[in-house]
């Protein structure tokens, strides 16, 4: 059938099972969004407040269902706004999809209004993406952007429309749904050598990441820990593709990693490490990384194998064909001496541990573990608030834990727990900073309009908590504009935007308040006081090793 | 540090040779010499590479290359085992009471004469980077003008191509 090319980027989008996109109207994209109209029946637009706010729900959505995010603005700021939400699911592999409008070809390159070269911009932040000139290659680029947003390690891909190829037409022809690359494992004998090395370690420990999730290789994984009795670390990306009460699981690795799992890591003779890519904030001082171990690194992306930390077996392939493949020739082990040393760590975690009452963080986050159910997805903001939900949130079921990790995204939280909830049809929360939350509040106006059920839980403690958590330990004190000294009412700003909320100043009112959240319609925002000299422990300080591990600061 | 050759095949699309160098530039890959030209088939672009580092820096380069859509083949190209050159012109001022000892300087040294005026000449030379470097330094006893290389192009030896490695 004859099309315009607007009516063929939405009719590709609904051949590609896409029913919900978020977005921004605007002048150059205007096609686009007639299209939408046009279309309604068959895909859902959702207008938020901002482009960012779009992108994150749009992320939000892909990390909480493993399907494609759709993002759709037009040019010039449009796309600029999109920049910061493609480079947060850039860093944490989510499959994406932008697309965005700009000026007629003829004008390009002339400066005119409202045209940017999105293209050039998202170059560093996007798997890849597309200029398309004419109408012809339209559907096949849109097509083509869900394969490669999928395939291998996800994440986002960017099309960028002019105004004239959006209007003109072109014969539109319905295609089957397109799939991800197909997927392979290792060479065999690359897995035999890996087998060997793993047959021979005495002291072994698996430290997965988010490739894990996004592989879907938890069973294998598991049932790899339980043949070689090993113990089980991960990333922050990695939290949630495991119950959080596994026996074998020790808990998040890293700057602010659990204790026994940090160190059972760095004493380990080797570590398998699966869908990871070392990142500074796990290995610390690089040269002083699990000096002890040899390793054996599965990852689909090959550039990160022997990219910071080198491997002695690498293997670039799917880890879960992988790990099938694996388990046959890896022979049944008992390390109970291996065991012992790390209930011992455990045990030493436990004397570190955070056991006072109140209002601590700990104590909110234990205190929302009671309400959260299977598959409740729970998104976080960036900063302190993030790294105690990392550490105490209960897990239960898969993709729970939507966190900006790798761009470290303040703002990220509240788009994407809207994008969580309308992706899953479930009720999502959102535990935030006031920090955070002041940098993305404007979206409460959608999960007003949409009625989204977002429980939104402000930690209130007045400052940047973990740049000034920083300032504290390595700035003698200096407490440089992270104290907020703002007279936000964050109830009464609930109020405004017509959601509703209550401050909480104890466990007891936070229960009450949470108790009111979860069965309630809309969003609903609990402003939770917490003191502001709290900080997040352990730490390892930055390019710091095992041995500088802070677990306690003065008395 | 060694010195690589990389041969890279790429789509031959608009703005690809940005997305390579984009990728090397952010991930500071420390590039010594890029060139590009047309190849046998109007679908291809040949990029050819002179990478410094070790060993572990090559292999992040390849892996890196290899994740970029348009990239079809990469291929690590030997000194021993592939064809390597450059060519260079270079227009050396025409001073009367030396121009003998030039042009002799320069033909010894397979120069070819390109242009020649009452002024200037343009001389010709192809060869390894090394042999271009040693001409030039010849002819700085002279008076240079000025010099354009056209950077390294290299193909392997024998009858395999950059099209039979596997990707």
């Amino acid at each position: 059938m004859l099309l315009s090319g607007a009516d063929i980027i939405i009719k590709t989008l609904i051949e590609q099972g896409t029913d919900l996109v978020f977005g921004y109207p605007g002048g150059q994209i205007l096609d686009v969004y007639d299209s939408l109209y046009k279309y309604s029946k068959e895909i859902k637009h959702v207008l938020t407040a901002h482009e960012q706010g779009a992108a994150h729900a749009a992320d939000g959505y892909a990390r909480a269902t493993g399907k494609v995010g759709v993002v759709i603005a037009t040019s010039g700021p449009g796309a600029t706004n999109l920049v910061t939400g493609i480079a947060t699911a850039h860093l944490d592999s989510v499959p994406l999809v932008a697309i965005t409008g700009n000026v007629s070809t003829s004008q390009i390159g002339s400066d005119s209004f409202q045209e940017i070269d999105i293209t050039g911009i998202t170059l560093p932040i996007t798997k890849h993406n597309y200029f398309v000139a004419s109408v012809e290659e339209l559907a096949d680029t849109v097509r083509e952007a869900f394969r490669l947003a999928m395939s291998g390690r996800p994440g986002p891909v960017l099309i960028d429309v002019p105004k004239d190829v959006q209007v003109a037409m072109c014969e539109y022809e319905v295609k089957p749904r397109i799939l991800p690359e197909e997927k392979f494992a290792a060479k065999d004998i690359r897995i035999q050598e890996a087998a060997e090395c793993i047959n021979k370690a005495q002291r072994p420990f698996i430290f997965f990441g988010g490739g894990i999730v996004s592989g879907d290789a938890c069973d294998e994984m598991l049932e790899l820990a339980e043949k070689i009795d090993a113990p089980l670390g991960s990333t922050m990306m990695g939290l949630s593709a495991l119950p959080s009460h596994h026996p074998r699981f020790l808990g998040m690795q890293g700057m602010h990693g659990d204790y026994a799992s940090t160190t059972a890591m760095n004493n380990a003779d080797l570590i398998i490490a699966l869908g990871v890519r070392f990142n500074d904030r796990v290995t610390g001082d690089k040269l002083k990384f699990a000096e002890k171990a040899n390793i054996v690194h599965i990852d689909i992306d090959g550039s990160e194998l022997n990219k910071t930390i080198y491997a002695h077996h690498t293997l670039r392939a799917d880890v879960k064909m992988t790990l099938q493949k694996l388990l046959p020739l890896i022979n049944e082990a008992k390390h109970p001496e291996w065991n012992e040393e790390i209930a011992s760590y455990k045990k030493a975690g436990c004397e570190h541990a955070d056991n006072r009452g109140g209002m601590t963080p700990k104590n909110v986050i234990l205190t929302l573990n009671k309400y959260i159910g299977d598959n409740t997805p729970v998104a976080t903001d960036v900063g302190q608030h993030q790294v105690w939900s990392a550490q105490y949130l209960k897990f239960t079921g898969k993709r729970q834990f939507i966190s900006s990790g790798g761009l470290g995204t303040m703002g990220f939280g509240l788009g994407a727990a809207m994008g969580a909830s309308m992706g899953t049809g479930k009720r999502t929360v959102l535990i935030t900073g006031d920090g955070s939350f002041g940098m993305s509040l404007n979206e409460l106006a959608t999960l007003v309009t949409y009625n989204v059920p977002v429980v939104i839980l402000i930690m209130n403690n007045g400052v940047l908590g973990m740049v000034r958590q920083w300032q504290t330990l390595f700035f003698n004190r200096h407490y440089s504009n992270t104290e907020l000294c703002r007279k936000t009412d964050f109830v009464a700003l609930a109020k405004a935007f017509g959601a509703t909320g209550e401050k909480v100043n104890s466990t007891a009112e936070l229960e009450d308040a949470l108790n009111n959240a979860f069965y309630h319609e809309g969003p609903y925002v609990i402003d939770c006081t917490i003191d502001k000299d709290e900080l997040v422990l352990p730490m390892l300080p930055p390019q710091g090793s095992v041995d500088d591990l802070i677990t306690k600061v003065g008395n | 540090m060694n010195k690589y050759t990389v041969a890279v095949l790429v789509k031959n699309h608009f703005g690809v040779l940005n997305r390579v160098t984009s990728m090397f530039r952010r991930r500071q890959f420390n590039i010594s010499a890029l060139t590009v030209s047309e190849t046998e088939s109007n679908e291809y672009s040949r990029i050819t590479v002179i990478f410094v580092g070790d060993e572990m820096n090559k292999q992040q380069l390849i892996n890196q290359l290899y994740k970029l859509p348009d990239v079809c083949f990469i291929k690590e190209l030997s000194d021993d085992e592939s064809v390597i050159g450059e060519l260079v012109l270079i227009k050396m001022e025409i001073q009367p009471e030396c121009f003998d000892a030039m042009k002799k300087d320069a033909l010894s040294h397979d120069g070819k004469i390109m242009d020649f005026t009452d002024k200037a000449v343009i001389f010709q030379k192809t060869g390894t980077s090394d042999q271009i470097d040693d001409f030039i330094n010849l002819m700085r006893q002279y008076s240079i003008l000025e010099i354009c290389r056209t950077g390294i192009v290299a193909l392997e030896k024998g009858d395999d191509t950059i099209r039979k490695s596997i990707l």
